[in-house]
């Protein structure tokens, strides 16, 4: 290397200088991540550009009328049937991140508390719903909640009720109840770990310093573990809102969101620059949901002090 | 919890624990055995041992984290059974000082005043004044994560102290710190515990600052405790040579016993000769043999032609410098080990030759006949 060097020494100069290059961490840092990115770039960057550039078109019986316009815009946000669909969406998600986290928080809470030995055996646990298909797990509830389902056959055998209840399925709430069963693990997850990090002499602190255990629980744990509970929350939100498969399958003519909505456009209806424009819309307001809902919590947690 | 008035420092005969046959078994293995303590009111009384001896087990019991398998705790005479943590008149500074990271140092002192349900200038000034206590006036917005080690270890304290308990329990609260500033501490400890005269519970595996702080220290070993006494008790007469090592070095001598009467033992040695010395309380006569102990410090070299009521003569082997002290390994003739001496500097014990024959003083009074 220095024989080279001192032979030819403009050679040497920008072997030196790319030698140096590669070993800067910034280069080294994007060479190891730059397979993952070109797999992000191709196939989600630039599909969000195509429904982004589309969204801004006409679609022209078969063709694409390629001038710009905000007509799409326009039809997404004042025609009643998407604004209600997205209204819709929007209560649907945020009553199952809701009821998610409600639900989750005890669970991962004994499991982090009280699971001893355990644990790992029951976090493997929460795993097995998952071992079957999200399509079987759905029907399941369609079992549940049918005309002659479970539970209607359940309460008629009870003498609760007369005959079989219609208001069961085929509506936002068995939307929501399929939801919140599918998304509890992870919600679990991510509260677990938060509650593992919490400092158990911090609880004992509270403890000799009057507090009992309610108490010592929402000015200690609560406030100390509000991480999981928000990252829980807006992991079961965002992917909640543009859900399609759910709603499909057990909402019913009532439980219709907006992802079904986008996807006749691009269907039946053909239609890809209202249906582009309608999913934009819907990034956008979930993008500002989830930054408003950690604003809050955050300014909640600050409060609560 | 009752307010306490505050008055100067309250030391007096009155039991503020009592710590009656106390056993605490994890299935087979005993973490304290048969445990008996008086702690009396106003005093600074520290659990000291090795890890592992049933000092923190025994702290927690005193605090409600953890319940005596058999045996009884009373606090004030009032028995602690069934009672839980969050209501007993006793606060604890933990050893990893348990600040809650997302409070600042003004909420941490007042999380326990917020059940008092006290008026809030009366709530501030209580806080102020306990932040004045551990010199942190100043310092009430800075969040826990913005402090060093000894502020949060105030922090704790005035926490504690804040409560007004009239038992406070420290858990090793100095061994997180270095060495100047736990030292600086210790003084601070003491003289708080002074100016308070709440109860102060320390557990701690220094001997150091067991001796440096205590009105009383137990010495535990093993689940039992073998020994409770004043420091200068504890550190001189011994009444084991297990107690007797952990408080610091200790020169063994073997020795026969000649004549044993109602508080006095006589007893033959080889290197020092027949020496009349206290009979311990607890001393159990096993055979003929016993063991006496000389602190290092005790033997004083004779310089040049000085001579004492009582000397021995050997040779030294070995020599260690300290900065200020020397220690001097000193073979005497007919001693099985040889006797380890500390000598300071100021006359040049650092001097002395490895090989040199010196004479060494002592006082019978030091030879302590210990068990073994």
């Amino acid at each position: 290397m220095t024989a080279a060097a001192e032979g030819s020494p403009a050679f040497g100069m920008t072997r030196a200088r790319r030698n140096a290059l590669l070993q800067s961490e910034p280069v080294q840092g994007f060479a190891l991540i730059s397979p993952t990115f070109l797999y992000a770039l191709i196939l989600l960057v630039l599909p969000i550009l195509v429904v982004i550039a589309h969204s801004f078109w006409t679609q022209n019986y078969l063709t694409i009328d390629r001038t710009f316009t905000l007509e799409n815009y326009r039809i997404a946000l004042t025609e009643p049937i998407y604004r209600d669909l997205l209204w819709r969406s929007l209560y649907i998600s945020l009553t199952v991140s809701f009821f998610t986290v409600v639900l989750a928080y005890p669970i991962a809470y004994f499991i982090s508390f009280h699971g001893g030995r355990h644990k790992s055996l029951w976090l493997f646990l929460i795993t097995i719903p998952f071992w079957t298909s999200y399509l079987l797990r759905v029907m399941s509830w369609k079992v549940i909640l049918g005309y002659n389902g479970v539970l209607n056959s359940g309460l008629m055998g009870l003498g609760v009720i007369d005959e079989p209840s219609t208001a069961l399925l085929y509506n936002s709430s068995a939307v929501i109840i399929t939801l919140t069963h599918a998304w509890a693990a992870f919600a679990i997850l991510p509260i677990f770990v938060s509650l593992e990090k919490v400092d158990r002499t911090l609880v004992e602190a509270a403890k000799d310093l009057g507090d009992g255990p309610i108490r010592s629980f929402l000015r200690v744990t609560l406030p100390l573990s509000a991480p999981g509970v928000i990252s829980a929350a807006l992991i079961v939100m965002i992917p909640t809102v543009g859900d399609y498969v759910t709603p499909k399958l057990v909402g019913g003519k009532d439980g219709v969101m907006i992802a079904n909505a986008i996807q006749a456009q691009f269907g039946k209806a053909s239609n890809w620059p209202l249906g582009a424009a309608l999913s934009v819309t819907t990034m956008l307001i979930v993008t500002l949901i989830a930054g408003a809902t950690v604003l809050i919590l955050r300014t909640a947690q600050r409060l609560a002090r | 919890m009752p307010e306490r008035p505050r008055t100067e420092r309250t030391q007096t005969e009155r039991p503020m624990i009592e710590i009656k046959s106390v056993t605490r078994s994890y299935g087979a293995f005993k973490a304290l055995d048969d445990a008996s303590l008086t702690i009396k009111e106003g005093e600074f009384f520290s659990l000291l041992g090795p890890s592992g001896c049933g000092k923190t087990t025994l702290l927690r019991m005193i605090a409600g984290f953890d319940n005596p398998t058999s045996g009884s705790i009373s606090v004030d005479g009032q028995s602690m059974e069934g009672i839980p943590a969050n209501r007993r008149p006793t606060n604890m500074v933990f050893q990893s000082y348990a600040i809650f990271p997302h409070l600042n140092v003004e909420q941490n002192v007042a999380y326990g005043l917020k059940r008092l349900k006290l008026a809030g200038p009366e709530e501030k000034r209580r806080v102020e004044e306990a932040l004045a206590q551990v010199s942190l006036t100043g310092l009430g917005k800075r969040l826990a994560t913005e402090l060093s080690g000894g502020q949060r270890q105030r922090v704790a304290l005035a926490r504690a102290l804040v409560m007004r308990p009239k038992v406070l329990l420290l858990d090793e609260p100095l061994s997180a710190l270095d060495k100047k500033l736990r030292e600086q501490m210790q003084v601070e400890l003491r003289r708080l515990q002074q100016a308070v005269g709440i109860t102060f519970v320390l557990v701690t595996h220094d001997q150091y600052e067991a001796l440096a702080m205590s009105d009383r220290i137990a010495v535990m070993f093993g689940g039992r405790i073998a020994q409770v006494a004043s420091p200068k008790e504890i550190y001189q007469r011994p009444v084991n040579r297990q107690v007797a090592d952990f408080l610091g070095g200790m020169n063994f001598v073997k020795a026969e016993i000649v004549e044993e009467n109602g508080a006095s033992l006589v007893v033959d040695t080889l290197g020092f000769g027949r020496i009349k010395t206290d009979k311990p309380k607890a001393f159990v006569r096993n055979g003929g043999a016993a063991t006496l102990g000389i602190r290092p410090e005790r033997l004083r070299v004779l310089w040049d032609n000085a001579t004492a009521k009582f000397e021995v003569a050997g040779k030294v082997v070995e020599r260690h410098y300290f900065g200020e002290i020397t220690h001097l390994i000193v073979e005497i003739p007919g001693l099985e080990k040889p006797l380890s001496v500390t000598e300071t500097n100021d006359f040049g014990a650092d001097d002395i030759p490895v090989g040199t024959s010196i004479r060494l003083a002592y006082d019978p009074e030091a030879l302590v006949a210990m068990a073994d």
